[in-house]
């Protein structure tokens, strides 16, 4: 296996990502999109300790990290997001605009 | 008492300030003999300078404090006291005080009659400082300020439109002739390095400055006059100014401002003589405008404007005279005029005033029957403008006529014969339109006391006036002049002019002889012409108004298109520019970051260019 297909694969998921974070107004949907591309650099990383040019276990390592405080940020990002939810009832980000200026 | 002089204007001035304070509040009565009393202390003080300066030869001290340094220059302040300031300061605050006590009547039922008598108050404190003014500065103070006064007092009726415009074009018309008085003043401290009358005529008397300098000042001064004077091509704001109150028009444009002129040409006549060039323009412009004014006289229906345009004729008469090197003449003939001109100009006010506010002479008639008393002294101010013996008109005009004769500029002296006949018969023809005929209105006002004193203590001066320089020549004397022999035949056919003029009033508008439209016919186009005042306004109107309105337009759509687009442009970029930044800034996250990512796309897009630039 190449290491491109894996690096190719890793850039559409951040693209994906991306995407989502730019076009989606509901906040869950962002929260989603986050996490894609956060697995996106964590695939990179995977490809390269694995298929580098100097290959060793680094790069996984720093994946399990990684993974450990996305899903510490994706708890600490819904819970703001039910806090916001209380305050403002809507989920749609465009809503929370109050730093217009 | 003779070193406190100087206090003569500060009457008037106190007078204006207090009414000023009780303009709304003041009772009317209280309000306007304050004025009276006042002008009269300035009247009294006048006449004790009088009896010491010109009747004991004493001379007055001059008052002087320094004002300004202006380098090594002094700029004073003061007042001065020679014999033709004396004679003048006389005129002023007699005349003043008189039609003070006639407007007391005249004005009774005008609501803002408080106002009229702090104007007049501030006109009569204005005319007097600018009359005992020793330097050029000073007099230009005064001079504007007199301005300021007509301004405001041909403008009293404010509500009326024509008022209006007659106050405007006076103050724009004398503004024209200012700005020539205000450059010869300019002229003068730059030569001289002094406003100072007596430092200025030194240094002309020493030759500091050359020929042309001083034709140049003197005519400039001229012009100054010509505009305060009405002389020939500014004249056209004195008829106008006719649109104040009545009493305005005999203190102001007949007796005492529009004289500051001749008074001006009078005081600077030193400067005159030394220029033979100046003496010529100041006599041919007299002439002239004398027989221009006395021509359109003839035709003019309004009471007031015939007055005014032959009070525009007798200040051409000074002029003449005072350019044709008669000083004592020039002045003479101001002096006179001032009272006779005021007490035709009062006389009128009372026809007015009897007519109930009808200015038409067409519409009068037969008000001899009914007002004896006017009748008599208007006759009395008409025989004495028209010059007949001893009126007091007669011999102010002779001595011009003599020294024009002296001087030889024989055209101009038989262009002051036949101003002389013209206003011998537009004057009676407005006697016989007014007080003769059939009687066209039954009941005329009753004139009060106020009406009649100053009118009689007027036509008193215009009969005895004359008799200052005849027989003994007294204002000559005043003046320092030789006395010119005088030639028998000149009174003569002065005189005679003058009957023949009233002998064609009395054929056409009393016998009715000759009727007068065939008389209109015969002049052919010049009826229309004087009628019409030699379409000088219409003129001016093309001329001067229009181009400058077109001009002002031009200038109007530059500032409002270019100017104002620019400025506009300028408004609006940045608030163009500042939405365009605030529509980014909407608060959303998601709108930031795809900024943020445009950013880096165009980052990564540069960098990579520019590799393969490099």
């Amino acid at each position: 296996m190449y290491l491109t297909s894996y690096l190719a694969l890793a850039a559409i998921l951040f693209c994906i990502g991306l995407y989502g974070i730019l076009t989606k107004r509901n906040a869950v949907m962002l929260l989603f999109s986050v996490e894609l591309m956060l697995n996106a650099v964590n695939l990179n990383l995977v490809a390269f300790s694995r298929l580098g040019f100097y290959p060793n276990v680094e790069g996984q390592i720093f994946t399990f990290f990684t993974i450990t405080v996305a899903a510490a940020e994706a708890a600490v990002g819904l819970a703001i997001l039910i806090a916001l939810y209380r305050k403002k009832e809507t989920a749609e980000a465009d809503q929370y605009n109050s730093m217009k200026g | 008492m003779l070193s406190y002089a100087w206090t003569i204007p500060l009457f008037p001035l106190f007078a204006f300030v207090v009414q000023l304070l009780l303009r709304t509040k003041g009772n009317k009565k209280l309000v306007s003999s304050l004025g009276v009393v006042l002008t009269f202390l300035s009247f009294v003080f006048s006449v004790y300078l009088v009896v010491h300066s010109l009747v004991w030869n004493q001379t007055i001290p001059e008052w002087k404090v320094n004002w300004l340094h202006i380098g090594a220059n002094v700029v004073t302040v003061g007042a001065s006291f020679t014999p033709i300031q004396v004679a003048m300061l006389f005129i002023v605050s007699l005349v003043s005080c008189l039609v003070q006590i006639y407007s007391m009547g005249y004005m009774k039922e005008d609501k803002r009659s408080n106002t009229f008598f702090a104007y007049l108050s501030l006109f009569t404190f204005s005319m007097l400082g600018l009359v005992i003014a020793p330097n050029f500065l000073e007099l230009y103070f005064f001079w504007e300020l007199v301005g300021v006064c007509s301004f405001l007092l041909v403008g009293f009726y404010f509500y009326k439109e024509s008022a209006k415009q007659a106050a405007k074009k006076a103050f724009i018309v004398t503004r024209i002739g200012d700005v020539g008085l205000f450059i010869a003043i300019c002229l003068l401290f730059w030569e001289v390095g002094s406003f100072d009358f007596d430092v200025v005529k030194q240094a002309v008397d020493a030759n500091q400055l050359s020929s042309g300098m001083i034709t140049l000042i003197a005519i400039l001064i001229f012009v100054g006059a010509i505009g305060k004077s009405g002389q020939f091509p500014l004249h056209t704001w004195l008829p106008d100014a006719m649109e104040g109150p009545t009493p305005v028009s005999a203190l102001i444009h007949a007796a005492t401002m529009v004289a500051a002129g001749v008074f001006l040409v009078a005081e600077t006549f030193w400067l005159f003589e030394e220029s033979s060039t100046a003496l010529a323009i100041v006599s041919y412009i007299g002439g002239f405008t004398a027989l221009f004014a006395a021509l359109i006289a003839l035709t003019q229906t309004d009471i007031k404007r015939v007055l005014a345009y032959s009070t525009v004729s007798q200040l051409g008469y000074m002029m003449l005279g005072l350019g044709s090197l008669g000083l004592s003449s020039g002045f003479f003939h101001l002096l006179t005029h001032a009272f006779f001109k005021a007490l035709l100009f009062l006389a009128a006010g009372a026809v007015i005033v009897a007519y109930s506010h009808e200015q038409d002479i067409r519409k009068m008639g037969g008000l001899w029957k009914q007002q004896r008393w006017l009748g008599i002294a208007f006759l009395i101010g008409a025989f004495s403008i028209a010059g007949i013996p001893p009126f007091s008109g007669f011999f102010s005009k002779d001595e011009i006529f003599l020294a024009v004769f002296q001087s030889g500029r024989y055209d101009l002296f038989v262009a002051a014969l036949l101003a002389a006949f013209c206003t011998a018969f537009y004057m009676f023809r407005l006697f016989y339109l007014v007080f003769a005929g059939k009687v066209t209105k039954e009941k005329t006002k009753t004139l009060s006391w106020h009406f009649k004193v100053p009118i009689w203590i007027l036509a008193l001066f215009s009969v005895i006036a004359g008799f200052l320089q005849y027989p003994k020549h007294l204002i000559s004397g005043w003046l320092d002049e030789t006395t010119q022999t005088a030639l028998w035949w000149i009174p003569v056919v002065v005189t005679l002019m003058a009957v023949f003029g009233i002998f064609l009033a009395y054929a056409v508008y009393q016998k009715r002889w000759v009727s007068a439209h065939t008389l209109a016919k015969l002049s052919g186009i010049g009826y229309r012409l004087s009628y019409r005042k030699f379409y000088i306004d219409e003129c001016y109107e093309a001329l001067f108004v229009w181009s400058l309105k077109g001009l002002g337009w031009i200038l109007m759509g530059w500032d409002r298109f270019f100017v104002g687009g620019i400025a506009l442009f300028m408004k609006s970029m940045p608030i163009q520019l500042s939405e365009m930044s605030s529509r980014i800034q909407n608060g959303q996250v998601q709108r930031y970051i795809l900024i943020s990512v445009i950013g880096l796309l165009l980052l990564l897009l540069s960098i990579t260019v520019g590799r393969f630039i490099s």
